[in-house]
């Protein structure tokens, strides 16, 4: 029944689930939901073990030797990019690897300083598609105020690369006495999200085409260290900065409850949707709340400094939209919950595959 | 969203609860059977708003749930061919055929899309006119005029490369088998309204009649459900079985009649096997004589499929609202979105499904 | 089994064998087939599942649902103030 004759194809919204003996990779390992992080927990963090990896932040946050009168710590992180079509309102892959890397490093309260780029390019991809992603990465890197020091290129066999697909690595520096990670969200604290939720995803979607939908929706794809610099600076006991990237606020709120061993619920009253994101979503049977974003910031922070934070978000033009959703409980350690704009409860899980669009 | 948001008012919304409470003397078994609304009412947590003397019951209304084991066997052996490209709406990618599901043959190679309408299969046919396509026509009376069009666009166009696998259902046959089973314990229906809209609602008289069971046709918006449940239990409370319409911005008694002449040309009655229930009599569509060279199953040499339904999986039961989810031993441990068992833990509102991503362990009673 | 939404029509679209136009979801456009409303007009609200047009909404039977509802409120907030 199966041949492996005939070439792979990977029309359509990319999505899957595993095998039932779960042998394979297949396109859903790359969601960033359950099947993603099975992946990390069999394969590489075994192999690649180290309190670092282990602590399962976005970022590793090492400390500098000492010998060199050096204080604070480095952070570091690094993310492979691939994303159909290259172009698409708002952005493009080059952007989006230089924000991608920028924020992550931002996510530990770190100021990014360097980027290095690896690029796989596709036989045939023609050069001044190359050009226009490098010019839009260097503008992304001075918005962002960073630089890309180091990088390196291959180049693959027509039909193996999708074009092509960028890896960067960032490297930034934590200011002594600042902790920020997933496992500091304390019960009391408050969530922050920067911004409306689902434009990045809606907007690839619409680009790809194979949904036959047409929107005026521009993915947000930005760099947010000035606007986290400037959060923390009005409230430097800030807990968690996380991106709520691929499986959207959902999986990331998820992640965040389990590292922290607390319960997150949010009003989704409150949560910002624009309304075309909302329209899309209706359409297809998508919840933006597991859409991916590529410039936003969830802050979870005490209750007290959460109205500075608020105001210091929304006189930058990435922060407009900030708003309050929820509250950090110690009760059912690991939970997500929402209240319903009617008043009822459901449980917010992990994204488990892939959003496919339905018609139930 | 106009037309929407309105139908969410969460004001409006307690209101109707409140006089639901108020009126509500005894408890009562009300089934929907449409996955749109089971989807819905967990979605808002509305059940847990109800009177706890109000049982909702989700029936057998996901299409993607009740496509039999065979079909979904012989879509896999038609996806799997080297020179088809296989449509499908985003539902069925995940429904566990016997041992194999759509997901798994993409990897090992086919060519499998899926598409939001299955007009866009038909213009997937039009651009590649070397390879096969086939769209995997699955729904009850709502998709069917859509799986039709399909067909007769095709015809139009001249489409030698097209065909569809048809799973179509209908909902009063299975209103019939559930109430008339001798373990029934519905005594109200909220009916789809989608479906309605296309049907209308001129066949249920008769079988609130036959079985004393008052059906109030349903939206899908918070206010639309909560109405619907208030006037089912108004006629509960009265000991009336009438058929009335709660969804009347959409939903006239003779429907949308040029809708049911396509459905009439193109598709023609049959019996047809729902996963996990059975046989169902004239239950079902298949194309009719004028379409046959657009049937799939006809078209690829797909006989002889032998399936293997798993052991453990009790959807059929579920289905027809005699057990919930959590009282499956499975439910949970072996049986999860990620592997599941049975249909109604793959598709989003599959009755397994949406209890286990809305529902977890310290909120089952 | 229905995901079905209501989208405003804005354009006819011709060319093909059935009738087919554009739909206005609130900022999200989409074409879907119109084919068995020959009655449908721009500016009419319909409900859209999987790109075929169901039915023509009802303005009025909206709007007059909507009131009944509103009118039960008012009841209510009359009877039982102790409630709000």
């Amino acid at each position: 029944m199966t041949d492996s004759q005939f070439p792979p194809s990977f029309e359509g919204p990319t999505c899957s689930l595993p095998l039932p003996h779960g042998e394979q990779v297949v396109m859903g390992h790359g969601s960033g939901g359950r099947l993603t992080s099975d992946l990390i927990q069999r394969v590489f963090l075994p192999a690649f073990a180290n309190p670092a990896l282990l602590a399962g932040n976005d970022f590793a946050s090492l400390n500098l030797p000492e010998a060199g009168n050096l204080v604070g710590a480095l952070a570091i992180s690094t993310d492979s990019h691939i994303i159909t079509p290259l172009f698409f309102p708002g952005g493009d892959i080059g952007r989006l690897a230089v924000c991608g890397t920028v924020n992550d490093i931002s996510m530990s309260g770190a100021n990014p300083l360097y980027l290095t780029a690896g690029f796989i390019l596709e036989e045939g991809l023609a050069i001044d598609i190359l050009q226009k992603v490098a010019v839009s990465m260097q503008a992304a890197a001075v918005e962002a105020g960073i630089t890309i020091i180091a990088g390196d290129t291959k180049v693959v066999e027509h039909g193996k690369g999708d074009g092509l697909f960028i890896t960067t690595t960032g490297i930034g520096w934590i200011p002594p006495n600042r902790q920020i990670g997933g496992q500091m969200a304390q019960p009391g604290d408050v969530v922050l999200i920067s911004g409306t939720l689902g434009d990045h995803g809606i907007a690839v979607l619409a680009a790809r085409g194979e949904l036959g939908f047409e929107t005026a929706i521009h993915s947000d794809t930005a760099p947010l260290n000035h606007l986290i610099q400037a959060v923390l600076e009005v409230a430097p006991n800030t807990h968690v900065l996380r991106d709520p990237t691929r499986g959207g606020l959902a999986t990331t709120l998820n992640e965040i409850a389990h590292q922290s061993q607390v319960s997150i619920w949010l009003e989704e009253t409150k949560i910002p949707v624009k309304p075309a994101v909302h329209a899309a979503c209706e359409m297809l049977g998508f919840d933006p709340l597991y859409i991916a974003n590529e410039g936003k910031v969830i802050v979870i922070l005490p209750a007290a400094e959460a109205d500075a934070a608020l105001l210091a978000m929304r006189n930058l033009p990435y922060g407009l939209d900030a708003a309050q959703i929820g509250e950090v409980k110690a009760d059912s350690p690991g939970r997500v919950l929402l209240k319903t704009p009617i008043g009822g409860t459901r449980i917010l899980d992990v994204l488990a595959g892939e959003i496919l669009p339905r018609i139930c | 969203m106009r037309f929407v948001d309105e139908f969410r008012d969460a004001k409006l919304v307690k209101v109707v609860l409140a006089e639901i409470q108020r009126i509500v003397t005894r408890p009562w078994t009300i089934m929907e059977i449409c996955g749109g609304q089971t989807h819905a009412i967990l979605h808002y947590g509305l059940d847990e708003l109800l009177p706890t003397q109000i049982e909702l019951v989700h029936g057998p209304g996901c299409p993607v749930c009740v496509t039999s084991l065979e079909l979904i066997d012989k879509a896999l052996a038609i996806a799997s061919q080297p020179n088809v490209i296989f449509c499908s709406f985003g539902d069925m990618l995940r429904v566990p055929g016997s041992s194999q599901d759509l997901f798994s043959i993409r990897a090992a190679g086919g060519q499998v899309r899926v598409v939001y309408s299955p007009l866009d299969a038909v213009k997937i046919a039009q651009h590649n006119p070397e390879k096969e396509v086939v769209f995997f026509a699955i729904g009850f009376e709502t998709t069917a005029p859509a799986n039709a069009a399909s067909v007769l666009q095709a015809q139009a166009l001249g489409l030698k490369n097209f065909s569809v696998l048809v799973s179509q259902v209908r909902v009063p046959p299975a209103m019939h088998a559930i109430l008339g089973a001798p373990q029934n314990r519905v005594q109200g229906f909220l009916a789809a309204g989608h479906v309605c809209s296309i049907m209308g609602y001129w066949e249920y008289p008769p079988i609130a009649e036959q079985y004393r069971v008052p059906i109030v046709v349903t939206g899908f918006e918070p206010l639309d459900l909560v109405n619907g449940i208030l006037m089912a239990v108004r006629q509960l409370e009265a000991g009336t079985h009438n058929v009335e319409n709660a969804y009347s911005r959409v939903v006239t008694k003779a429907g949308n009649v040029p809708a049911q002449a396509m459905l009439k040309r193109v598709f023609t009655g049959c019996d047809r096997n729902w996963r996990g229930i059975g046989t169902i009599q004239d239950s079902g569509l298949r194309l009719s004589e004028e379409f046959l060279l657009f049937d799939a199953e006809k078209r690829f040499s797909v006989e002889h499929i032998q399936t293997q339904e798993s052991e453990i999986c009790i959807s059929g039961i579920i289905l027809q609202g005699l057990k919930k989810p959590f009282e499956c031993p499975a439910f949970g441990t072996l049986c999860r979105p990620e592997k599941p068992l049975g249909a109604t833990m793959v598709s989003s509102e599959g009755a397994c499904a949406a209890y286990y991503r809305y529902k977890q362990p310290m909120d089952r009673t | 089994m229905c995901l079905g939404v209501p989208g405003k029509i804005v354009e006819f679209i011709e060319g093909g064998p059935l009738r087919m136009c554009k739909v206005d979801f609130g900022g999200v456009f989409r074409e879907a087939c119109i084919d068995t409303l020959p009655e449908a007009k721009i500016g009419d609200y319909t409900i859209i599942h999987a790109g075929f047009a169901l039915t023509l909404l009802s303005e009025q039977e909206a709007m007059e649902s909507l009131a009944a509802l509103r009118e039960l409120a008012d009841l209510e907030a009359e009877m039982f103030p102790e409630e709000k």
